[in-house]
């Protein structure tokens, strides 16, 4: 690694909740990001009153009702980045960049949902107004059936599968080295339950080629992250977390996902080289990786975004064992969305953290000094951070 | 399809975005919106030209034949309208033109189906959308296919 630069915006707290599938549970969205924003800022050794700016995920809490609940008084900063499941670490760079502006010195990104004792993601697709694309969606895709993620990403595995040879096997490698990994994590909901290759492929067919398997958990939970500056952070006690580099950008067209010019470019593709390049590292100086995991391909597609393989080596790079704890790159230690919970990517996040920390226990990482995490939202949005050892 | 009796009563809204789109469709004629100004085919309709930012635009009609792109056998739906459709593949046409549109075939069952293969546009009339006429493909005949190209 290049010398670091100085005045990195930093991590300093990560709060969690339970992560389950309750039927009874009680706590909403608004009431399970509360709870993970009090744990961050208790992480973090601050103060509820020291929280000045507030990046809240679009459409799972607002702002004024999580400052008005944690009595946040001093707060000048409030923005939502509108990037689907890709906000979370896009909130990261943007936090950077305002924290450095001075617009604010401890920023709080939660977020969270009640997504399994709360309204299910078949229920929220009755309302195409909230969903990516939304006329488009509602007017030339749900006429045909073309109605949730799990189809509109399943007809891009589809595709690479015929250009590249992309195979089940592979996909299925990106949901066992989860489940395998969900084993070591005490809070994941998987835990507990092995799975086989042989399970994959035997689970039910949703939307070809995705499997049950293939597809990420509804669960009830919700995480937060304290970010400030590298000054601030040297006085408290939590392990700090650089922020080397990370950015954002959106696919184009990004509200109609069949119609790319270059049908598997994403926004992961245009924001890998700036976020390397802010860091000054390379792929290769990584010691894990967190993908944002909705489905199996999303993260054989987001190795290639990233630069960690060619385009159309995705599949054969998730063989062999390289993304799990103990090969080359092991990715998604806690279990991912897929086997740990469905925590809109910010639980990638914790995670990232976690491992930079020391703190994984049994899934740790031997000397992880640099990650990246990633974020795919919407049709293709996609973000990353690149982060370091304080 | 299945019969009106087993149909789900859900329907599937419209927020007017496809309205002029499916006027042609219920006249028997794919029109996609091509610029005036650059020649640039536009699908899905924007307001201004993504290509040269002109607004002056014209339905023109296209040849109704293209390829299989990419597709989806959905079997378990997500969306109720659709409970009793499972299995039904949702296919990604690309149009000879260029653009590429989102339908479903009427003439293939979805282990039939491959990549690149030959389509031609019909029409067919949606219980799930309010009785609207949407594009569906078949199997290109042998002279549409060789006259594709």
């Amino acid at each position: 690694m290049t010398e670091r630069a100085r005045n990195r915006a930093c991590i300093v707290g990560i709060g969690e909740t339970k992560y389950q599938r309750d039927r009874s549970a009680t706590l909403t969205n608004l009431g399970l990001q509360l709870e993970a924003s009090l744990a961050a800022i208790a992480d973090a050794g601050l103060e509820r009153s020291d929280i000045d700016g507030v990046m809240p995920f679009p459409n799972l809490a607002n702002a004024e009702e999580l400052v008005a609940n944690l009595g946040c008084e001093n707060v000048r900063f409030a923005a939502t980045v509108a990037m689907g499941g890709a906000s979370p670490v896009a909130s990261l760079a943007l936090a950077a960049d305002v924290l450095a502006a001075g617009r604010a010195s401890a920023i709080l990104i939660p977020a969270g949902w009640a997504a399994f004792s709360g309204p299910r993601t078949r229920e929220l697709v009755l309302d195409p107004a909230r969903l990516p694309g939304g006329a488009i969606a509602a007017d030339y895709y749900f006429p045909h059936g073309f109605t949730a993620p799990m189809q509109w990403y399943a007809v891009m595995a589809q595709r690479h599968m015929y250009e590249f040879g992309t195979k089940r096997e592979q996909l299925g490698a990106v949901a066992v080295a989860a489940r395998r990994h969900a084993q070591l994590n005490p809070n994941a909901v998987m835990r507990g339950r092995k799975m086989t290759l042989e399970d994959y492929l035997a689970s039910p067919m949703l939307a070809d080629p995705y499997q049950l398997l293939d597809c990420c958990l509804e669960t009830d939970g919700a995480a937060a992250v304290v970010v400030t500056t590298e000054e601030r952070a040297r006085d408290l006690a939590a392990g700090v977390v650089r922020i080397e580099g990370a950015a954002a950008a959106q696919p184009h067209p990004a509200d109609e996902i069949t119609n790319r010019r270059d049908f598997f470019r994403t926004g992961l593709g245009a924001a890998a080289p700036e976020a390397f390049g802010r860091a000054g590292v390379r792929s290769g100086d990584l010691d894990f990786a967190m993908i944002y995991d909705c489905f199996t391909f999303e993260v054989i597609h987001q190795i290639e975004e990233l630069g960690l393989c060619k385009r159309g080596e995705g599949g054969a790079y998730v063989e062999g064992g390289r993304i799990e704890l103990g090969g080359e790159l092991p990715m998604n230690t806690h279990g991912g969305l897929l086997s740990e919970a469905h925590v809109v990517g910010i639980n990638h996040i914790v995670e990232a953290v976690k491992q930079l920390r020391g703190d994984c226990g049994e899934r740790q990482v031997a000397d992880a000094e640099l990650g990246v995490v990633t974020g795919w939202g919407d049709f293709g949005d996609g973000s990353l951070a690149i982060l370091s050892r304080g | 399809m299945a019969s009106a009796a087993s149909t789900s009563q859900t329907t599937i809204g419209s927020t007017g975005s496809g309205d002029e789109f499916y006027a042609w469709c219920a006249r028997g004629e794919l029109r996609l919106r091509r610029c005036n100004a650059c020649k640039e085919w536009c699908h899905v309709p924007r307001v201004i030209c993504p290509a040269c930012a002109a607004r002056d635009w014209s339905w023109e009609p296209v040849r109704g034949t293209g390829r299989v792109f990419t597709w989806t056998v959905v079997h378990r739906a997500m969306h109720p309208a659709f409970m009793d459709d499972v299995p039904y593949a949702v296919v990604v046409v690309a149009l000879d033109e260029g653009p590429r549109i989102v339908s479903r075939m009427v003439d293939c069952p979805p282990g039939e189906l491959a990549m690149e293969m030959p389509v031609e546009v019909v029409f067919e009339r949606s219980e799930r959308t309010g009785q609207r006429v949407l594009p569906r493909f078949r199997r290109a005949s042998q002279s549409t296919a060789a006259g594709a190209r």
